[in-house]
């Protein structure tokens, strides 16, 4: 097979992903609505009830809401990453993935143009909150936008590598939304989306050393180091090899026949 | 294309849902695997479609074996499946688009095949509906039509029919038949239903997970429509 045919079959993939986005409109503002609220909601009043209303208390909530955008950025990603995977478990239970496993292509090949789709998605979104933060004036500098390109896709990919995984794993779609649960809550509050790690450790030191096992975490901190301009190849490693581990098992361990992509016995 | 299967059994757990398959689809020919709910008929799709792993036995098609060259098997191949395959939240070009790109085929090449297969099954008004909004006589003719984009040489169709009032079932059963006749493209249809077979097509009967017997309509069905498959009717169809 040449070279045209799977750039033919990847720009398909992505066009579907894009087509069925836009279908679902709804599925955007929630998207970025979500960390709006969290930016200019949570983050106010997290900041106000630390301090009385004075000047210093103010400027906590400003920087506050600095530290918070990059933990928001991971945030969008990972709810778009398991939209993803939940509307893959759909195209499952309904039937329309049949369609993609009967394709002469690798599935390898089909479950990373899926992967692809996946990012590409999470990006728009991405940069849409990051153009509305930047408009309320808490976003990065346009050199931080450039910076923090590399990790962001980084982390894209990573989220939607583990949506697939759990996507491919899961029997039963009424399982999806316990998996829903189990995964994007403790992935989100065992970071350091939130709060910093450093004080932490003294207050908690289980919670500080499962925020530092969660990749989610490295992924939040490369984004905001990326942000000031700065480069952590530990904090980048980690996600980037996250990615590429949970890349390789999501596209090479799916096999249909252990899901409900037919009916059971006796047909 | 000739398909050939060769001592296929399949197990789900303790169940046996194949066993010891043999059969050989001539090129060129209709033909009918017939046998009730739970023949097993669903599993022989699964297995000649890669959705379900070969467990033991073989799959060959015109000689290549499935197992070991799928993908040079799977781009001649088009496949109707029992239940919805479409997306319903896109449109049926963008169903169709989406089909054609998964078989590798440029946005020029599919969007003249797309018409062309439109064309010929009346659905070019339908175009731009989404599929959502579509009876089911007419989604599956999208099905069909999406199975012949790639112009395969081989067509499956898994109770293609399901569901769909008398007209429609017989308006779908035509357009396959003539695809056969005139295309030369070679037909495996699954069925419960014997009024959708014609005498002259050659029959596959399953039952059990076994292939009971196999030869022309016009003998083996009235030989074996009582004996064997019970006669219920149903509405839009007579089942075997």
């Amino acid at each position: 097979m040449t070279i045209n045919i799977y750039r033919h079959c990847l720009m398909g993939v992505l066009r579907r992903e894009f087509s069925r986005f836009w279908q679902q409109r709804n599925r955007f503002a929630t998207a970025v609505i979500r960390p709006v609220l969290w930016l200019f909601v949570f983050a106010t009043g997290f900041g106000v009830t630390a301090e009385n209303n004075t000047a210093e208390s103010l400027d906590a909530v400003a920087s506050y809401k600095a530290y918070l955008v990059p933990g928001l950025c991971g945030m969008v990603i990972l709810f778009n990453s398991m939209q993803c995977a939940l509307s893959m478990a759909y195209d499952r239970e309904l039937g329309s993935m049949r369609a993609l496993l009967v394709s002469p292509l690798p599935r390898p090949f089909l479950l990373s143009a899926k992967l692809f789709a996946i990012c590409t998605v999470s990006m728009m979104q991405v940069f849409v909150f990051l153009a509305i933060a930047t408009l309320a004036g808490t976003g990065p500098s346009w050199l931080g936008y450039l910076a923090s390109m590399p990790t962001m896709i980084m982390t894209g990919f990573m989220l939607g590598a583990a949506g697939l995984l759990i996507a491919t794993w899961i029997k039963q779609l009424e399982n999806f939304a316990g998996v829903m649960n189990f995964v994007i809550f403790p992935v989100f509050f065992l970071s350091s989306a939130l709060y910093p790690l450093a004080p932490m450790r003294d207050a908690s030191p289980w919670l500080y050393w499962a925020c530092q096992i969660n990749p989610f975490t490295h992924a939040v901190e490369a984004i905001r180091r990326s942000f000031s301009l700065q480069w952590d190849p530990l904090t980048f490693g980690i996600t980037a090899g996250t990615a590429v581990f949970l890349a390789v098992l999501a596209t090479t361990s799916f096999r249909p026949q252990r899901t409900r992509i037919l009916p059971g016995p006796g047909t | 294309m000739q398909l050939d299967v060769e001592s296929l059994s399949h197990r789900y757990g303790p169940t046996q849902a194949l066993t010891r398959i043999h059969l050989r689809v001539k090129p060129g020919q209709f033909h009918a695997l017939l046998g009730r709910n739970g023949a097993g008929k669903t599993t022989l799709f699964g297995l000649l479609t890669r959705l379900l792993h070969i467990q033991s036995g073989d799959i060959r098609f015109d000689g290549i074996s499935l197992t070991h060259h799928a993908a040079e098997v799977m781009k001649k191949l088009g496949v109707v499946f029992q239940q919805n395959a479409l997306d319903l939240d896109l449109s049926v070009d963008q169903n169709l688009h989406y089909h054609a790109a998964l078989h590798g085929l440029s946005r020029g090449v599919a969007r003249a095949r797309i018409d062309s297969e439109l064309a010929r099954f009346d659905l070019s008004s339908h175009q731009h509906r989404l599929v959502r909004t579509l009876n089911a006589g007419h989604r599956r003719r999208i099905e069909l039509a999406r199975a012949l984009i790639h112009k395969p040489s081989f067509l499956l169709l898994d109770e293609p029919t399901a569901g769909l009032d008398a007209e429609s079932r017989h308006l779908l059963v035509r357009h396959v038949h003539e695809l056969c006749s005139e295309q030369a493209i070679t037909v495996l249809w699954a069925t419960h239903l014997f009024d959708e077979i014609h005498p002259d097509d050659n029959v596959f009967i399953l039952d059990n997970g076994q292939l009971l017997k196999e030869g022309p309509a016009r003998t083996l069905i009235p030989a074996y429509k009582e004996q064997v498959l019970g006669l219920i009717p149903k509405h839009g169809g007579t089942t075997v």
